[in-house]
């Protein structure tokens, strides 16, 4: 008698272990396709999955085989004009014919090995090594902040789950010993007059009689004090207790200027992208707040920040001043870790770049936990960027890096987020 | 649906929907089973049927076949191969997949139609289970009781050597165990059987006295001098020995006992593949022949209707189909093919032997086909099946030939093609070229340098002329990480001449 067993709803995954061993295996090629693939995509679907070519020659197990030469005859089907004895050139780049192992994969085409990886295993491997430095401050008052369960005394209600026995049967037994403690006394009182009674020489019949049944009475009440009693339920109590996280808020500051080619606001726009993709992967409980400026700054949600065009003048401080009052109006500093990136070509209004450098060594860099600005362009340091080296040589929570070309947005964005040993 | 009875008039198919129900195919599975048995006499284990998904499918490709398998990079690069495949349409996932063990355990996916079922049932759960029953290979070299109970060992074996020695650690002995995968395999002796109890007991008691033995060889510290002469003429191991696993597992010096029992498992997972290996024209052959039988006869008696029928015959002729090797579909001999029309023909020289047949089969020309096909199965491997068996009429059919290609020679030449002068040539040649022992290098351990600086040294025994692949540096890597010291290959041809060829660390 066969047996048939219906396997279809066990573990599908049963090669997800072995999956994930092999990308471990081949990281580094792995990542090497990845961070080249980010610069080629658009911004539109820079977080998707993405397939993946590893050379074949890294992945091929080495077997004992016989490698091309020597003697071999062997055997092939469907002759045509072939007679015995006939000359044939040796195919060029023949394949299969040297190994003398037919089936194994010998010899086989040079072709890549190619795999897909999904979303998530892209964004890990794009963002690993990254985080977010000087992330110190803890705040427990947050929004939504992760609540852990923890044990708070206990309750006359609750679910049979969170029944304490112990103390149910605690109170059970004062319940019992409080009720039934007259009634024993007096049972224990009757007997004694019982005994005295039929200690007597003649017997009180009427009386004996008597006796024992109000003892009978007695020892029924006793017995009728039930073994527990819904006044006697106690319940483990727990409740939510938020726990302290650190919570963060990056500020995005872009320049929309006229000044600001169109390809250099696609390479600012890859590089926020990346920022928030980073931000919203690793850290759960990260405020991004959008800030775009020409002549004068605005404050954007996302959609509007990476696909709706604008342009005018330049005065970056309007930025500046924005941001300042928003950290000052929403983000108290002792509860929240302060960063913030800004990308501009670097150029701006002559008489703006003072107040830049006084906002921000004076204002914003004793809030903020770093900041990091780029500059986008390929032709020398611009305004800005003179002016900022001043700050930079100063602080030690300021970077500034430059890119010239699409390529280096990847390079520079690993440059200023990579993870520092503490 | 029709009703589920066992006394179903004759003449009624089971089901004339192409959807299958737990029932149907427990009652195809029934019937099949009941011609195997009582008609044809198929000695057989009991079946187990497994439902499972097409994702279950490509999991069951990836661990080579095994239900049961250790983790290793090496199975997700399968995975991950047949799900690229799968996905852009290149490749048609295997419709079954069988598992050589008591009870034996069948596949069925779940997208397959209830006759590709009933095909498959017949030719897993009945063909190539009464093949692993009977053939001597089988027999020998492998245990279906205790396979796997064993595999469940060896998992959890090697994932807890994962957690106590690192996964990297057991990654790169695994590495080089499978390297060494197909030169790990006795070819002369038996295997020890043993419950998933008995194993764990025996592994136990094994990593002591292996270790104990290790020590034992290489404890010559005070050797005197002229002492040290004689020993050096002595070789160890005395004999040269073929299966390398085996040497490592015994020998190797620096190898701790954890590593000892991985060696060793690998080498018993390759050991039960190796009659696999060896008949996969015949296994596959008789499974063929025998789904062809027992449908044929499930439509004689009425129990399937036409249109099952010609959806069977449209999958059996893409089976055995052998394009020629001008054609872009060729890839070798198609082993369902050759197989399946060689058991054919043997079944029609039993029953109609024409007189070319009487000249090269008298012994079985004319006699019980049955009982000859039984013979065949049970005492042959491909190489000695097609030695025996190839008749002209299908090196005929198949149009086949020889080609020798000889690198000393500008050209390569036609050694015999399907006519008289040489069908024994062709016929030679194809039982060669399944010959393992002729696919794989001669490759044995010679002798180890264990009074000096015990270098490794293995013989390649160069067989026509035919160099190691360039693959052979790379496998030397992993020899040299579990031996610990030097190993080099001496390579001897035919004249007797001896050479190092490779060796690791490379001089």
């Amino acid at each position: 008698m066969a047996m048939i067993i219906d396997r279809r709803l066990d573990g599908r995954n049963k090669s997800a272990v072995n999956r994930q061993r092999l990308i471990k295996r081949y990281k580094r090629q792995i990542k090497k396709a990845v961070s080249e693939a980010v610069t080629k995509r658009s911004i539109t679907d820079i977080g998707t999955g993405e397939k993946v070519n590893i050379p074949t020659r890294d992945v091929t197990e080495p077997t004992v085989h016989h490698g091309k030469g020597g003697v071999n005859e062997r055997v092939f089907a469907g002759n045509k004009e072939f007679v015995k004895g006939d000359q044939i050139e040796r195919p060029k780049q023949q394949s299969g014919q040297g190994g003398g192992s037919e089936g194994s994969n010998s010899g086989e085409s040079e072709d890549d090995f190619a795999f897909e990886i999904s979303k998530d295993e892209y964004l890990d491997l794009l963002f690993e090594e990254l985080a977010l430095p000087n992330l110190v401050k803890k705040s427990s008052i947050v929004k939504q902040a992760s609540k852990s369960l923890v044990r708070a005394g206990f309750s006359n209600t609750g679910v049979p789950a969170n029944l304490n026995l112990i103390r149910t049967m605690r109170r059970a037994k004062g319940r019992k010993v409080a009720i039934a403690s007259p009634y024993k006394r007096l049972l224990a009182a009757l007997r004694e007059e019982l005994e005295l009674e039929l200690g007597k020489a003649p017997a009180d019949e009427e009386r004996i009689k008597a006796l024992r049944n109000k003892m009978g009475i007695v020892s029924a009440k006793i017995d009728r004090v039930p073994f527990i009693d819904t006044y006697d339920l106690k319940f483990n109590q727990y409740i939510l207790q938020p726990k302290p996280i650190t919570q963060a808020v990056m500020f995005c500051i872009m320049d929309v200027s006229s000044s600001m080619s169109q390809e250099t606001k696609d390479i600012a726009k890859r590089f926020f992208i990346l920022l928030y993709l980073f931000l919203s992967r690793s850290y759960e409980k990260t405020d991004v707040v959008f800030i775009r400026h020409h002549t004068a700054a605005e404050e954007v949600d996302e959609q509007t920040f990476f696909y709706s065009r604008e342009s005018g003048g330049t005065i970056v401080s309007s930025a500046l001043k924005m941001t300042l009052d928003i950290i000052r109006q929403r983000y108290p500093i002792s509860d929240w870790n302060i960063y913030a990136a800004q990308a501009s070509d670097g150029d701006d209004w002559i008489d703006d770049i003072p107040l830049c450098t006084d906002l921000l060594s004076n204002n914003i860099l004793p809030l903020v936990q770093y900041y990091a600005y780029v500059e986008i362009n390929n032709n020398g340091h611009h305004a800005l960027w003179k002016a900022y080296e001043s700050i930079q040589a100063a602080s030690e929570a300021f970077a500034m890096r430059q890119i010239a070309s699409v390529e280096e947005i990847y390079p520079v964005f690993h440059d200023l987020f990579k993870r520092k040993e503490a | 649906m029709s009703p589920v009875s066992p006394d179903n008039i004759p003449g009624e198919p089971i089901s004339t929907s192409s959807d299958w129900t737990f029932e149907l195919i427990e009652r195809f599975n029934n019937e099949i089973g009941l011609i195997a048995k009582d008609e044809y006499g198929l000695d057989c284990y009991p079946v187990q049927l497994e439902l499972i998904s097409s994702e279950q499918m490509m999991d069951a490709y990836a661990s080579v076949g095994m239900p049961i398998g250790y983790h290793h990079w090496s199975f997700g690069k399968q995975f991950v191969i047949s799900e690229h495949n799968y996905k852009r349409g290149q490749m048609n996932l295997a419709y079954e997949i069988v598992i050589n063990s008591n009870p034996c355990i069948a596949y069925l996916m779940e997208e397959n139609t209830l006759t590709m079922q009933a095909l498959v049932i017949a030719h897993a759960a009945y063909g190539h289970n009464s093949f692993f029953k009977g053939n001597y290979l089988f027999k020998l070299w492998t245990d279906a009781e205790a396979i796997i109970d064993y595999l469940i060992f060896a998992k959890n074996y090697v994932t807890k050597c994962e957690e106590r020695y690192g996964v990297d650690a057991v990654e790169l002995l695994l590495d080089s165990c499978h390297a060494l995968m197909n030169i790990g395999v006795d070819r002369y002796k038996r295997k020890s059987r043993g419950t998933l109890q008995d194993e764990e007991y025996i592994q136990s008691d094994r990593e002591k006295r292996l270790q104990h033995d290790v020590h034992e060889l290489w404890q010559r510290l005070g050797i005197h001098k002229e002492q040290k002469k004689e020993e050096n003429k002595v070789r160890f191991p005395a004999e040269p020995q073929e299966n390398v696993l085996y040497f490592i597992e015994k020998n190797a010096p620096l190898l701790e006992s954890w590593q000892r029992e991985i060696v060793r498992i690998v080498r018993k997972i390759a050991q039960y593949f190796y009659p696999q290996r060896q008949t996969q024209v015949m296994n596959e052959g008789w499974a063929c022949f025998w789904h062809h039988t027992l449908m044929n006869r499930l439509y004689d008696k009425r129990l399937v209707n036409d249109s099952s029928m010609l959806e069977f015959i449209h999958t059996h002729s893409n089976v055995i189909a052998q394009p020629g090797f001008d054609s872009r579909f060729y890839s070798g001999i198609n082993p369902y093919a050759l197989g399946f029309k060689m058991m054919t023909d043997i079944k029609r020289i039993c029953e109609n032997p024409d007189n070319e047949d009487r000249e090269w089969f008298p012994d079985i020309a004319g006699s019980d086909w049955h009982e000859t096909l039984d013979f065949a199965m049970r005492n042959f491997k491909d190489e000695s099946f097609i030695g025996q068996y190839l008749s002209p009429k299908i090196i005929r059919e198949f149009r086949f030939f020889s080609i020798m290609d000889d690198d000393a020679e500008s050209s390569m030449r036609v050694t015999g093609i399907h006519n008289t002068r040489g069908y024994e040539n062709v016929r030679a040649a194809l039982s060669n070229q399944y010959d393992l022992g002729n696919m794989i290098p001669n490759l044995q351990i010679y002798n180890v340098d264990h009074t000096g600086d015990r270098t490794l040294t293995l013989r390649h025994y160069v067989d026509k002329r035919r160099p190691l692949a360039d693959s052979t540096r790379e496998v030397l890597k992993h020899l040299h990480r579990l031996w610990g010291f030097k190993v080099q290959i001496e390579s001897v041809d035919e004249k007797g001449g001896s050479s190092i060829s490779h060796s690791c660390p490379e001089a």
